[in-house]
């Protein structure tokens, strides 16, 4: 299965029922997949006129109580900004596919991580994070589009999976168990088709806030992101820090690969981190004892695994594809303990396992320079 | 077991099919697969290539950019491409378009006469699989018939009727590897 269709199959998997998107390279195929199987799902595919209408139309079904999905690339990302806010604002669960691409500004198609710090610090204004989740194989897009529904819906916010064109275009094997394939006989609006088209089928009994006709409730329930009083806008504030110290707490996501021992440590997410990895196995195998850390969410930051790894390796080398972003937090975790190199290839080039390779001898080199001067110089310096 | 193959030649060759079809034969072997086309600017510029790997491990990288094998359907990706393939390596190049190619040293290349074989076939069009099929016979990876039922699953239903074509073509290609298997390096493959 291909990476875009994996976004859509996911999607499908969670009982996502809705989409709102327009085409962008290169995630075209995660709107081409989906407008072909909503219908047969019994869900609603619109592509819209604009990026800023899909994200509205996002919060709409979301208010409305509905698993929604939306996807774009990093342009088209920049106009949904604003949208994203408000989503945040009025804690609405959703998830939003960013297939990156090269850029600043129109860029290019190729695939690059440069939307690293738009996506992990906000982007859109206010005191808000996304939780952010980064695959890096087919199979896992589809177990972190399942994930992705599951923590919007269980921290009532927008939730974030980062891919890029590698992902996207990328082939690779997938196993969809039999006879789980969702169809329109098992979709909600599917079964309640028929019944009263106004209200929204797809709301659960544990979206007690959603906007679905007043019905037997006294109060109608309001979605909004206006706090006009500023004690109770920094209220509303406390309670969204009180609801991310909880996601920091529970959701840190984290593959480790041979850190155990390792002397220097990679960092890496999606598609680069499956170089690292190459390079891991590269330089085990010339005896150079170095090891992967690979976050899987972006937000929560993995800072317990980097921190706890920074007191027992040498160093560590951050690697993107771009001009050092992720870096900052792996700083940030490591805190001056030991230090942090970068390498990076930013507006759609791919590191290569050599390039990188490359770069481990070289800081390998370095720091046992170092350590023979240490030694050279003695206990008492 | 690590196979990591460059298919590159010009648009409507078939290159991304042809790659599509050895990760698919792949997968039905049990192996671990990863298939990549080009992306960007190249593919808008009449060009094409994939990388397709193999390997009985999970993989870690799945972009090709030291290939141990480049199947190259046309002079310009065998330029392109040829100097990318390590030694050791091996490259299968289409004959019938590039005329004497003479890779690094420690570099096996081998010449498939593709076109002709392919129009004896009856569709040129085909000359991509009986390159894909001597990489089959000479490399033992996977099998013909592993190939040829991935053509299905890779072929959309409308060109199934080109299966039997598809089918001929791996199997001669298939032939010409597995005969010039543990031969003298320089031997080239005669397409008829």
């Amino acid at each position: 299965m291909r990476g875009n269709e994996a976004f859509g199959e996911g999607a499908l998997r969670a009982g996502c029922r809705y989409t709102f998107a327009y085409p962008i390279t290169p995630q075209s195929e995660i709107v081409h997949f989906l407008a072909r199987r909503l219908p047969e799902a019994g869900g609603v595919f619109l592509q819209v006129e604009s990026e800023v209408a899909a994200v509205n139309m996002v919060f709409g079904a979301a208010a409305a109580g509905a698993r929604v999905v939306t996807s774009s690339s990093s342009p088209g990302m920049s106009l949904m900004q604003e949208g994203l806010s408000y989503l945040a604002g009025a804690r609405l669960p959703c998830v939003i596919v960013n297939v990156m691409r090269g850029g600043p500004g129109l860029g290019n198609i190729a695939p690059a991580q440069g939307d690293y710090l738009q996506a992990v610090k906000g982007g859109g204004h206010g005191d808000y994070r996304l939780i952010v989740l980064a695959p890096s194989s087919v199979p896992e897009i589809i177990e972190l589009m399942e994930l992705a529904f599951e923590l919007a819906d269980t921290y009532r916010s927008p939730v974030l999976v980062l891919g890029d064109g590698v992902l996207g275009q990328m082939m690779e094997p997938v196993t969809v168990p039999e006879g789980d394939s969702p169809s329109e006989g098992d979709s909600p609006l599917g079964a309640q088709r028929g019944q009263s088209p106004l209200v929204s089928p797809l709301v659960s009994p544990s979206k007690p806030w959603a906007v679905t006709g007043q019905g037997d409730r006294p109060e109608r329930n309001i979605i909004s992101s206006l706090h006009i009083v500023p004690e109770d806008n920094e209220r509303f504030n406390r309670e969204l820090e009180q609801v991310q110290m909880e996601i920091r707490r529970r959701e840190q996501r984290v593959e480790e690969y041979r850190v155990d021992d390792a002397e220097l440590v990679l960092v890496a997410f999606g598609t680069v981190a499956r170089v690292a990895k190459a390079v891991v196995d590269r330089a085990r195998a010339g005896g150079l004892r170095v090891g992967l850390i690979r976050p899987i969410t972006l937000w929560p930051f993995p800072d317990e695994t980097v921190s706890r790894a920074a007191a027992r390796t040498e160093s560590f080398l951050v690697v993107e594809m771009n001009l050092g972003q992720m870096v900052e937090d792996v700083r940030l975790a490591v805190n001056g303990q030991k230090p942090v190199h970068f390498y990076g290839r930013p507006g759609g080039t791919v590191p290569t396992v050599r390039e990188v390779w490359n770069e481990v001898r070289r800081i390998r080199e370095v720091s046992g320079g170092e350590e023979d001067l240490r030694t050279a110089a003695g206990p008492n310096g | 077991m690590l196979e990591e193959v460059l298919i590159a030649g010009f648009g409507g060759q078939g290159i991304l099919s042809t790659g599509q079809l050895l990760a698919c034969a792949g997968m039905r072997e049990g192996l671990h697969v990863a298939w990549i086309p080009s992306y960007g600017p190249e593919m808008r510029g009449g060009t094409a290539n994939c990388g397709v790997t193999l390997s009985d491990a999970e993989i870690s990288s799945p972009l090709v950019t030291e290939p141990n094998v480049l199947i190259a359907m046309n002079g310009p990706s065998l330029e392109k491409y040829g100097s990318a393939v390590g030694p050791g390596g091996v490259i299968l190049y289409n004959s019938s378009l590039v005329k004497d190619y003479r890779p690094r040293p420690g570099v096996l290349a081998l010449g498939v006469d593709a076109n002709r074989v392919a129009e004896r076939i009856g569709s040129v069009r085909v000359a991509a699989n009986v390159v894909l099929g001597a990489y089959i016979g000479l490399s033992g990876v996977i099998s013909v018939a592993a190939a040829v039922a991935a053509l299905k699953e890779v072929l959309p239903v409308h060109r199934h009727k080109l299966i039997p074509a598809n089918q001929r073509a791996l199997e001669q290609g298939a032939a010409l590897g597995a005969a010039i298997k543990g031969g003298p390096a320089e031997e080239r493959l005669a397409g008829g």
